[in-house]
């Protein structure tokens, strides 16, 4: 067990949107080398405990350490890989000014990227694999390749913590191959990843720990918690909200 | 008349000259401008600030004060208060439009009700007067374009950051309401620096038609910036050379060529033109079962061997 200061302190975090009880008496720990998966039927709340580490929705309650630091003086610690969706793919930029773009707060106001920025967005690019495509306009990329690219992005901040939601989501297997491994190695190298997921061959294959959350983490352990997940997903009445192929 | 006298003949008019510069510096401007208000699909809010200005106008008539300075406060007020009451998700952007541009443009008719007759400074804040602008007008048009232009230009990779994905930039910590609130602040003082040149009804043109030729054509942020200012500053000369020699309404002819400048990109962009595709089209063939979309470099916008394959 690694017993450093945590990268990140979910402390019973309660969030209310319109009103609804989203989440809530959450709590999850993520470590340096740790991949920390969290899974959970749609509307059980993995992408508003997102939300909530990213300071993009209220707390109703609780509070979130990010490196030992409140989250809102923590944010250059913290990379953040959306749901593809929230991206405007349309923007005329190519692969590197994408990722480039990934270090906007970096590098600060009313300056041009420098040779340092420019350096950790190409590094970050090799990492994913799309160093060949870096003039390639981003609304000419795949599906598997747009998902690189937003790794690229919040991985060219150099941050410590990383926050992907639903990174498999759509994806071709090469990709997720290549993802897979690029999680394993950047957790060797002491980072700290929360990735959110329905799909549980994944997280069993990725994670080096799960969380299953419903409103609330249920249950908590090693992938080896997903070993029957048929088992598992009934004993919180979830058996019929996922499809479970185990 | 022979060409050189066709280029040239205007300019021996001072009022032509006047009417040259604060053309082309607005059509400069509002391509710069207007890029940003086409990629980040802001052309409604265009058309509600440039609208919203109208109640500020009429009410500057009315006591006689300043109209530029009135439209401006009017349509700066109208978008701050679109940005404010827009980040309750609850409503669309374009409801919250909706709602305040009809608003303010109904003020505005009220307001003019109010008044015994229409004058000829409330037809030309409508439909320009660019052939009328004064001296001062020329630097005031000059020294406030060159202020928008910088404000884009600084607060590029922001702006970038923000529109391609502003979750990520709010939780990577920009200020993403503020910049918002900048972006809205430049582009309605680009539309009221326009109204001199094509007045409040065509102004949209002025800001949308040259940045969506530009983007037509080029897939870098840079070029298509270059692009639109480029077109917006030559469909502004080149339209006030058709007024001239025609006889024709400023603004209108300004809209019309850039218009048309957009209608020929929009058929023969290299890329993603209607000629290209229906080449593409054709080359494929309805007997092939399979060919790639091929995000590579399409074919030449000129060869034109390629058709019969």
């Amino acid at each position: 067990m690694n017993t450093a200061e945590p990268l990140l302190q979910v402390r019973d975090v309660r969030v209310v949107l319109g009103g609804r009880t989203a989440v809530q008496d959450t709590c999850l720990t993520v470590r340096g080398g740790e991949l920390l998966g969290l899974l959970g039927p749609n509307g059980a709340g993995k992408t508003t405990v997102l939300r909530a580490v990213l300071g993009l929705v209220p707390l109703a309650g609780g509070d979130v350490l990010i490196g030992g630091l409140p989250a809102g003086r923590a944010r250059h610690l913290v990379g953040y890989v959306p749901q593809r969706h929230e991206f405007a793919w349309d923007f005329p930029v190519d692969v590197s000014g994408a990722v480039l773009s990934g270090r906007t707060r970096s590098i600060g106001w009313l300056r041009r990227a420098g040779a340092a920025d420019r350096a950790a967005a190409e590094e970050a690019l090799e990492r994913v694999g799309l160093a060949e495509l870096r003039r390639r306009p981003v609304g000419e990329l795949s599906g598997g390749q747009r998902q690189r690219v937003l790794v690229a992005r919040a991985l060219a901040s150099d941050p410590g913590l990383l926050l992907l939601d639903e990174p498999f989501t759509g994806v071709d297997v090469p990709t997720q191959e290549l993802l897979n491994d690029l999680f394993g190695r950047l957790a060797a190298e002491g980072k700290g990843l929360l990735m959110t997921t329905h799909d549980l061959a994944a997280a069993a294959r990725t994670c080096t720990r799960v969380a299953l959350l419903n409103r609330t983490v249920v249950a908590e352990g090693g992938p080896g918690l997903l070993a029957d997940p048929a088992q598992m997903l009934r004993a919180f009445g979830l058996d019929t909200a996922i499809g479970v192929t185990a | 008349m022979t060409v050189v006298e066709f280029l040239t003949d205007p300019w021996h008019l001072p009022f032509m000259r006047r009417a040259f510069a604060v053309a082309v510096i607005t059509g400069l401007v509002c391509g710069v401008v207007g890029v940003y208000v086409v990629l980040r699909g802001m052309a409604f809010i265009g058309e509600a600030v440039s609208h919203s200005a109208f109640p500020g106008v009429a009410l500057a008539y009315a006591v006689q004060g300043n109209l530029l300075l009135g439209g401006a406060l009017a349509g700066l007020t109208t978008s701050l208060l679109i940005a404010l009451v827009s980040q309750n998700r609850r409503l669309k952007e374009d409801t919250v439009i909706g709602v305040f541009f009809s608003c303010a443009f109904g003020l505005g008719i009220v307001l003019v009700s109010t008044q015994d007759s229409w004058s000829t400074d409330l037809s030309s804040f409508l439909f320009g007067q660019v052939l009328a602008v004064g001296p001062e007008d020329v630097w005031t048009a000059a020294a406030a374009g060159a202020v928008l232009v910088a404000v884009v230009l600084l607060l590029s990779k922001e702006l970038v950051a923000v529109s391609l994905d502003r979750e990520t930039a709010r939780a990577a910590g920009l200020p993403v309401l503020r910049l918002d609130l900048v972006l809205y602040t430049v582009v309605t003082a680009t539309i009221v620096l326009s109204l001199e040149a094509v007045g409040n009804v065509l102004v949209l043109s002025l800001l949308i038609t040259p940045a969506a030729a530009a983007r037509m054509l080029t897939e870098r942020l840079w070029a298509t910036t270059l692009l639109a200012s480029a077109f917006g500053g030559a469909g502004a000369l080149a339209g006030l050379y058709v007024s001239y020699a025609y006889d024709l309404a400023a603004g209108g002819s300004i809209v019309s060529v850039l218009t048309a400048l957009f209608v020929l990109t929009w058929c023969l962009a290299p890329r993603h033109g209607l000629l290209t595709r229906a080449r593409r089209h054709r080359r494929r063939g309805p007997r092939e079962p399979y060919a790639p979309p091929g995000p590579g470099p399409g074919p030449g916008p000129t060869k034109g061997t390629a058709l019969s394959g």
